[in-house]
């Protein structure tokens, strides 16, 4: 059975939701022209080559996307505690069709989000071939993918009251260690754990937009590999929560 | 499709055989056999912890028996929730927010192969002048016709209800109940568990009654009445032996507490007038309708006995 109408009010109800403005929409959009803002002439941010409201530009898209993808945690969350998980236990929507209406919103959210940061981008000049915006989105789409099975698993572990302070910290957490609020200096401790955290390959998508290739074997596989494991640990603790019920 | 018997239907809703379950050392469902024909409507009857919601689980697939097989519509009752058969409304849940009435029953419509219409379900629930209201906003009585509602919309040939009526007032109580008359008069399958004895009474072709995760009485509402509706007589009575107070007309057990005693009686009349003449010295009189929780516990020292 399709579950194209089931999301789409699943979208409906997020774009009602106010905490996703505020985490996903208006935090980065302010963000984004508090720091960036002073800083718009500064063709090469502290030498990584790459101009301040560039960098700052996808900092920014890889913390409001982030927000984005690991707020379905909250939604779920919510909805296991309203028993809503166990309504829809008993519809034909299958598991498998539940969890891509989950992903795919929260794939439409983060695309909402990043196109409104382009638009900010824009405005403090920064100036793509549309080849390269596309490019660079791919990029950023693809280093989504372990936060959609990361936030499908805090939904599944948490409750509604744990998980707000969790989503919010993770994020700031994730968003500080992957190099959103300025370039990591090569050679250093962070760097070096950078490199095996998904947050840094997303805020290097914007060597894309430079012509250059944002990731390296190494980018590939650390995306890869953590898709993987948090995608089996996502399923893992779907199976235990609803076993129990 | 051929074969006669595939075009009529199974006639069995429900076939539960030796199902039980525990809950680490909680037998909560101890072996019942429970068979439900298709256009019955049956209450399941029960006081709190007799294992009411463990077997609608089971029959919903919501958690496996850990012994015997149940069977929805003749086969496993995933298929049947996957087919859209079912419909339900589960003890406990709330709803989901940032919707209105409307786009939610929509939005459960949109699941099932064969929806009622949106408007028919909201109007059978009485839910018209909500029908834009944010979910979230919905008083306590409100939110259960809402998920009535969501229950109903699926059109269901089964329709499976736990303790419905537990946070509705008085009127949202009637109309639900008139709302069930009219799906059972449409030839829908209808479970509901219930505590009101009364409520058994008014709506159910058929009770099961049971306590302790066993099924203690099942048969029309009319005999389960008889058998819970037994009255009890207590007294103030330290000289009289126990044997000799059962055995007056129309007690069936006898007890002691102390200086008073307690006899549940199948004929109340008879044994207080017996009583009296044999034992004129008794004082502080009580004669009670025995609660159902009584009556089930005098059902199970039956059974076990």
């Amino acid at each position: 059975m399709s579950a194209l109408p089931y999301t789409r009010f699943e979208l409906l109800r997020t774009l009602r939701n106010r905490r996703f403005f505020i985490l996903s929409l208006a935090f980065p959009v302010i963000l984004y022209f508090l720091i960036a803002g002073p800083q718009r002439t500064n063709h090469d941010l502290l030498g990584s080559g790459i101009s301040a409201p560039l960098y700052y530009m996808v900092g920014m898209v890889a913390f409001g996307t982030m927000s984005a993808m690991l707020s379905s945690g909250a939604r779920i969350a919510t909805e296991r505690a309203a028993g809503w998980t166990r309504q829809l236990r008993i519809s034909p929507l299958s598991p498998r069709a539940y969890f891509r209406a989950k992903v795919l919103t929260a794939y439409l959210m983060a695309l909402l989000s990043m196109a409104v940061l382009y638009v900010c981008g824009a405005s403090l000049g920064v100036h793509l071939p549309a080849s390269q915006w596309l490019r660079m989105t791919a990029m950023i789409v693809i280093g989504l993918a372990p936060f959609a099975a990361l936030g499908i698993l805090l939904g599944h572990l948490l409750t509604p009251d744990s998980i707000g302070p969790a989503l919010g910290g993770g994020v700031a957490l994730l968003a500080f260690v992957g190099g959103t609020w300025f370039p990591l200096t090569t050679h250093s401790v962070l760097y070096d754990v950078a490199r095996y955290i998904p947050s840094y390959w997303l805020v290097q998508a914007s060597h894309v937009a430079l012509g250059g290739k944002a990731w390296d074997a190494k980018g590939w596989l650390v995306v890869a590999g953590w898709t993987l494991v948090l995608a089996a640990l996502a399923r893992r603790a779907y199976r235990r929560d609803t076993a129990r019920l | 499709m051929h074969g006669g018997g595939k075009l009529l239907g199974p006639s069995s809703a429900i076939e539960a055989r030796s199902l039980s379950k525990r809950y680490g050392s909680i037998e909560a469902v101890r072996g019942i056999d429970l068979d439900v024909a298709a256009g019955e409507t049956v209450a399941l009857l029960g006081p709190n912890g007799a294992g009411k919601s463990t077997t609608i689980d089971m029959v919903l697939g919501l958690s496996q028996p850990d012994g015997g097989a149940v069977s929805v519509f003749g086969g496993p009752p995933a298929e049947a929730i996957g087919g859209g058969l079912v419909g339900a409304m589960l003890q406990s849940g709330a709803l989901i927010r940032d919707l209105s009435v409307r786009e939610l029953i929509a939005m459960v419509a949109s699941l099932y192969p064969q929806p009622l219409e949106v408007q028919d379900a909201m109007a059978l629930t009485g839910l018209d002048e909500f029908a834009s209201q944010r979910t979230q906003k919905l008083s306590g009585g409100q939110t259960q016709r809402v998920r009535f509602a969501v229950a109903l919309v699926s059109n269901p040939r089964l329709l499976i209800l736990d303790e419905p009526t537990v946070a509705m007032d008085v009127e949202g109580r009637r109309s639900f109940w008139q709302t069930m008359r009219e799906l059972a008069s449409r030839g829908k399958t209808i479970l509901f568990a219930t505590h009101y004895l009364e409520e058994a009474d008014a709506y159910a072709d058929r009770a099961v009654l049971m306590a302790s995760g066993r099924i203690v009485a099942d048969g029309p509402t009319t005999q389960i009445k008889a058998m819970v509706g037994a009255r009890t007589i207590r007294a103030t009575l330290p000289a009289a032996g126990l044997a000799e107070l059962a055995e007056l007309p129309g007690v069936s057990a006898a007890d002691r507490h102390g200086q008073a005693i307690v006899l549940s009686c199948s004929d109340s009349d008879a044994a207080i007038r017996a009583l009296l003449e044999r034992f004129p010295e008794a004082r502080d009189i009580e004669i009670a309708a025995a609660g159902l929780e009584e009556a089930f516990l005098e059902l199970t020292a039956a059974e076990s006995s």
